[in-house]
């Protein structure tokens, strides 16, 4: 654009790009120093890493198909009996899933009460705030297979220790998702329900939850998919349900691998079963929402 | 130049807009005018290619946009630039790159990412500022300026484009009416200097008549009134905004000089 309009101005504008351009000078410095360090780190950090691997990442990279091809290969020759392994460990997928079902009801509920209790503007004792918080920062820290082995040692294994486990560390990381949302609420149907006399439940009740619930049922889901798995994966140390069944079938190695691969089969489709329907159900409320 | 032919949206069962057609033959200054709710948006949004039209056609210099898609659409809208009522810029950038993302669409991704705008275009984002007036805001970040100003920056960000249209979805609905006056006139001059196209929703009426060489009426979604400033008569007026013989110009103006009028404030000291 030739026709600057302002001619008396053009010297203080020469002297604002001039300045402007140091600025960007600066800053494509800085982002290129940020970049090249980024690079240095992964590169070293890589080989470091390469280095203490027991076996090394370049000598065992093509034989990472070996163990999947032995799977595949004896589960192809055995293909007529899957079906009926399928059948056989339907039960314990059904026991996985109650396990991931009942620990997001119950992590979802604690979740709740942690995140309203624990944000600015919402609490029913605001001093208290700090406590809630560290409460819940302390219950998603802790992995979930710390706190199964821990009551398994104590109760005996089962499904009822994978299910405290996951809703222990479900109320926890809900807690915090639960709280970042809370702190985006409106808080003058708040202020409106509080003039009016109501107690501090009724508030949360009519005046909050109303605004929040599309996101914690669609966070409640999210977590629901990410339990499935962990319970899956806590039957591993012995709390029952697939996982219990998978480890079982893999230790017996070479021989039982049909039955692995009717466990993975089931464990690959009940995850994407349950992540296609959240997801649809997570748009409907994200897009409800909109409107 | 610019065609629209039949254009019709949909949302639903309810027609947003409802077959409008408009022939610009040579670039003008147009004001759009209507309740809330007459389509005014969605028609200049349907031209920027934001939103797809349900049927019908836009027709610029014999190509026709309503059909272009990917590529060839993003292209159409860097040449047909587009202002709005909240501004739209990114809050947490400085003015300059506010402005120079008019040029994203003749850049990668990778250049963007890494901020690599040739030192020209730089130079040429704060010609663009310097010329409405608000160089010195450059390395602010958009979220720091006033109502005015931020506007400023995104009609800079559009010229940035060079465009050979500038749609403008109600410009100044959300300034006071120095700012506004000062936007319009911005408008005005870009059309008049520079031989732009500008197309602007307006909800003021004076706005309409002092800045404008050509007034559409909307209502309900269907073109009403298309004509000079001069036929737009109070009547007229009242037609397109369906309202009662109590409708006064003066209550819908957000100009200073209207209440400067010497009637007026007599007018007024008897309310």
């Amino acid at each position: 654009m030739a026709d600057i309009s302002l001619g008396g101005a053009a010297q203080s504008v020469g002297s604002i790009q001039s300045s402007y351009m140091a600025q960007v000078h600066r800053r494509r410095l800085y982002g290129g120093l940020t970049l090249l360090i980024f690079v240095v780190l992964m590169v070293s950090g890589f080989n470091v890493a390469d280095d203490r691997n027991a076996g090394g990442f370049w000598e065992g990279l093509h034989q990472i198909s070996d163990y999947p091809a032995d799977v595949l290969s004896e589960a192809w020759e055995k293909r007529a009996d899957l079906p009926g392994l399928v059948a056989k460990y339907f039960p314990a997928l059904v026991e996985t899933i109650n396990i991931a079902a009942v620990s997001t009801l119950i992590g979802a509920i604690g979740g709740l009460f942690l995140s309203l209790l624990g944000t600015r503007g919402l609490a029913k004792w605001p001093r208290l705030i700090p406590l809630f918080r560290r409460i819940s920062d302390i219950m998603r820290a802790v992995p979930e297979i710390v706190i199964a082995l821990v009551l398994i040692f104590v109760l005996g294994g089962g499904p009822v220790p994978a299910m405290i486990a996951i809703a222990i560390h479900t109320a926890g990381a809900l807690g915090k998702m639960f709280s970042e949302v809370a702190e985006n609420a409106d808080l003058k149907p708040v202020e409106g329900l509080a003039s009016t006399g109501a107690t501090w439940s009724q508030r949360m009740l009519l005046g909050v939850l109303p605004q929040v619930a599309p996101n914690y049922l669609s966070y409640s889901l999210l977590r629901f998919e990410i339990n499935i798995r962990a319970s899956a994966i806590l039957g591993f140390v012995g709390a029952g349900g697939l996982g219990y069944e998978l480890r079982n079938a893999m230790a017996w190695g070479p021989g039982r691998f049909d039955e692995a691969a009717a466990i993975f089969i089931l464990l690959f489709g009940t995850i994407v079963f349950f992540d296609q329907v959240s997801s649809r159900y997570r748009n409907r409320l994200t897009e409800g929402q909109g409107q | 130049m610019l065609r629209i032919d039949a254009l019709t949206k949909r949302f639903g069962d309810k027609t947003a807009v409802d077959a409008a057609n408009i022939f610009v033959d040579k670039p003008t200054m147009i004001g759009i005018i209507g309740r809330s709710g007459a389509g005014k948006s969605t028609l200049l949004r349907m031209v920027n290619r934001l939103s797809d039209a349900t049927s019908g056609t836009i027709t610029f210099e014999g190509e026709e946009i309503s059909a272009l898609r990917g590529a060839a659409k993003r292209d159409w809208q860097s040449r047909c630039a587009m202002i709005f009522q909240q501004f739209n810029l990114v809050p947490r950038m400085d003015v300059v790159s506010n402005v120079l993302h008019g040029t994203l669409n003749k850049r990668s991704t990778f250049a963007t990412l890494f901020n690599l705008y040739p030192q020209s275009d730089i130079h040429k984002a704060i010609e663009i500022l310097d010329r409405l007036g608000i160089a010195e805001q450059a390395p602010k970040r958009a979220e720091a300026l006033s109502g005015g100003q931020q506007q400023r920056v995104a009609i800079a960000r559009a010229l940035m484009q060079d465009p050979k249209i500038i749609l403008a979805d109600e410009p100044i609905a959300s300034l006071d009416p120095m700012n506004a006056q000062v936007v319009m006139q911005a408008l005005r001059r870009i059309h008049e200097e520079d031989g732009r196209m500008v197309i602007a929703n307006l909800h003021t009426l004076d706005t309409a008549r002092r800045y404008c060489d050509r007034v559409i009426g909307m209502r309900d979604g269907r073109i009403v009134f298309d004509g000079t400033p001069e036929q737009l008569t109070t009547g007229v007026a009242r037609d397109i905004y369906g309202a009662g013989a109590d409708f006064s110009e003066a209550a819908t103006s957000t100009e200073i000089e209207t209440l400067e009028r010497p009637e007026l404030r007599a007018a007024e000291a008897y309310v």
